[in-house]
């Protein structure tokens, strides 16, 4: 483990009492309703709160230990944070932001690393301005490759796009992608959107009211009604990882542990690894298996639980070959077609949303 | 007065009275910016109990009557007695009929314009930028040189121009304590004053006071400017 932590602080109305671990090469979504407790998470880390009580130890070094009298000053902990508001020094150049982190590095990387960074940012062309020429996106990538040339052995990632529209957040989110997929620091990836989760995160950690609700995989938390019951939103829907087979008359075949999904031709290499999200909405199901049927993906699946929602409707937990599915149907399908936990069905399912996740592929 | 052979058109008195306006000015804000550094530092973004009354000291060379504290430094001061006393018979540092001593008093009543200039300066930059540069690995002197000081620098240049205009402007204490010197201590109010005190000095007084107003003009002129300046330097 990589990081891990136990805290526990009273702030406002309530306590935080939180206890996780960071695992080293990944990213760990941090997620919760505002006031949950997520920035004094971030503010613990990185040194700019002392909690109460509590221990961090990062990649074996302890930063915080309240018992022993321990605590680290945030210039001495090589914790690395991308805050919501940029935070860049308005009086230094792009280039002089990125290099403030880089010169006070105690384990400085070579004058290499910052060109490579700058263009794995896509920065070139703005080296020279200062942070108030800069649109919203433009800072926040600055900020992530001023955080990342400190060579933090954690990097917090404080809600990096909340305070970005739309159309920046879709300019931003390419680059974090490329980041996750070409670093091992370890990342805490704070954010309240699971449609960010879902992109950039391996593991969920939800806080609620202080407290860590739930803990797990991102394949294993966001299809689960639970998870779903505990965020309080309605059913995210499935998110599990395939692998490209083929392409064969304009449809791609993608394999993952229930089966075989066939979605419109993607130009990616046989044996590419991505990541699909199902939505509740999108999944029907029949109890014996539909012939001459338009939809493409019919996969076989047992029903564990249903849940029965305030008006009328009902989200159906299905187990897909170890992954999991979940359907959004009506109380009144539940009961016509006598569904319930083990019960055998077919789920149809109409539409697929793939990620743009590109994972190396396996050895051949 | 038809003497002028230089080209700002001034006498040889009243160059000395200007010269020496302009170097105890600068002498005064000079060693009095440091102390104000310090205690803007250690007021700013702090609460500590009797702050408060600290901060109403601290103010007190401003609001107390110049001839107060005029009177008070030359207690203090005076070769006679305590410390001053003590600092003549020690090193024959002497402050009293000095320019070094209208320096020293037209500095400490200009402090709290300085460190209320700084103060407010440092507390408008924002404290997330201090945190920020701590987690990229700067310790708290390396931020405050690199991050925090050039961020407040307006409001500090433009602090140190106006205590440095408002001590051009300093009589009360500075004849109280070194008395009124040419060539000494007879700094441009006090001159203004001497050619009043003069049977059929007016005029003399009144060229002095249109140099004073030049003065200050160009001295609020000069802090506009160090301000626009500084502030470009953040665009």
């Amino acid at each position: 483990m990589s990081v891990e932590l136990s805290l526990r602080h009273r702030f406002g109305g309530f306590t935080l009492d939180a206890a996780f671990a960071v695992p080293e090469a990944q990213v760990t979504a941090l997620f919760g309703p505002s006031g949950a407790g997520k920035s004094t998470v971030v503010a613990a880390l990185a040194g700019l709160l002392k909690p109460d009580d509590g221990h961090i130890r990062l990649n074996g070094r302890p930063l915080l230990d309240t018992a022993a009298g321990i605590f680290v000053r945030p210039e001495a902990r090589r914790v690395g944070v991308v805050f919501q508001d940029a935070r860049l020094f308005p009086h230094m150049s792009v280039m002089a932001n990125l290099r403030f982190g880089w010169r006070r590095a105690p384990v400085k990387a070579d004058e290499a690393r910052i060109d490579h960074v700058i263009a794995l940012l896509g920065l070139e062309h703005l080296l020279v301005r200062k942070p108030g020429k800069l649109s919203g996106g433009e800072k926040g990538r600055v900020a992530l490759g001023r955080a990342l040339l400190s060579s933090p052995e954690l990097l917090l990632l404080d809600e990096p796009l909340a305070a970005l529209d739309a159309a920046r957040k879709a300019e931003i989110l390419p680059y974090l992608e490329r980041l996750r997929d070409e670093t091992r620091t370890p990342m805490l990836y704070v954010s309240h959107s699971l449609d960010e989760v879902t992109r950039l995160a391996d593991r969920v950690i939800l806080l609620k009211q202080g407290l860590v609700a739930a803990e797990g995989t991102v394949f294993d938390l966001l299809g689960d009604l639970e998870f779903s019951a505990a965020t309080g939103a309605p059913p995210y829907g499935a998110v599990f990882e395939v692998t490209v087979e083929d392409t064969e008359h304009g449809l791609t075949r993608l394999a993952f542990a229930g089966g075989t999904l066939v979605v419109g031709r993607l130009a990616r290499a046989k044996g590419t690894r991505l990541r699909v999200r199902i939505r509740a909405e999108d999944v029907m199901l029949a109890r014996e298996e539909p012939r001459a049927i338009s939809a493409n993906n019919v996969l076989a699946a047992t029903i564990s639980a249903v849940h029965a929602g305030p008006e009328g409707e009902a989200d159906v937990q299905l187990d897909c070959g170890g992954a999991k599915l979940v359907a959004r149907i009506t109380q009144a399908s539940v009961k016509r077609l006598a569904l319930a936990a083990g019960v055998p069905v077919f789920a149809i399912i109409k539409s697929v949303t793939v990620d743009s996740r590109i994972l190396p592929a396996p050895e051949v | 007065m038809g003497t002028a052979t230089n080209p700002l058109l001034l006498t040889p008195a009243e160059i000395e009275a200007l010269l020496l306006s302009l170097k105890v000015s600068l002498v005064a804000i000079c060693w009095a910016f440091p102390f104000a550094l310090l205690a803007a530092l250690a007021l700013a973004h702090r609460s500590f109990p009797g702050k408060t009354l600290v901060e109403g000291m601290l103010t007190l060379p401003l609001v107390l009557p110049p001839v107060v504290m005029g009177y008070i430094l030359l207690v203090a001061l005076g070769t006679r007695g305590g410390l001053g006393g003590w600092l003549y018979s020690q090193f024959g540092i002497r402050f009293v009929f000095s320019w070094t001593g209208a320096a020293l008093a037209a500095g400490l009543i200009t402090f709290p314009l300085q460190l209320r200039a700084i103060r407010l300066a440092l507390e408008a930059v924002d404290r997330g930028l201090g945190q920020a540069a701590a987690t990229l690995g700067a310790g708290p002197l390396d931020r405050f040189w690199n991050v925090i000081l050039p961020l407040a620098l307006p409001g500090v240049v433009a602090g140190a121009i106006t205590a440095f205009a408002t001590s051009l402007g300093e009589f009360g204490a500075i004849i109280t304590f070194v008395s009124n010197i040419p060539g000494e201590t007879r700094t441009l109010p006090l001159a203004i004053y001497s050619a009043l005190e003069t049977p059929g000095g007016e005029a003399q007084a009144a060229r002095l006071t249109i140099l004073a107003i030049v003065l200050a003009l160009a001295g609020v002129g000069l802090a506009e400017l160090a301000q626009r300046r500084a502030r470009a330097m953040l665009s």
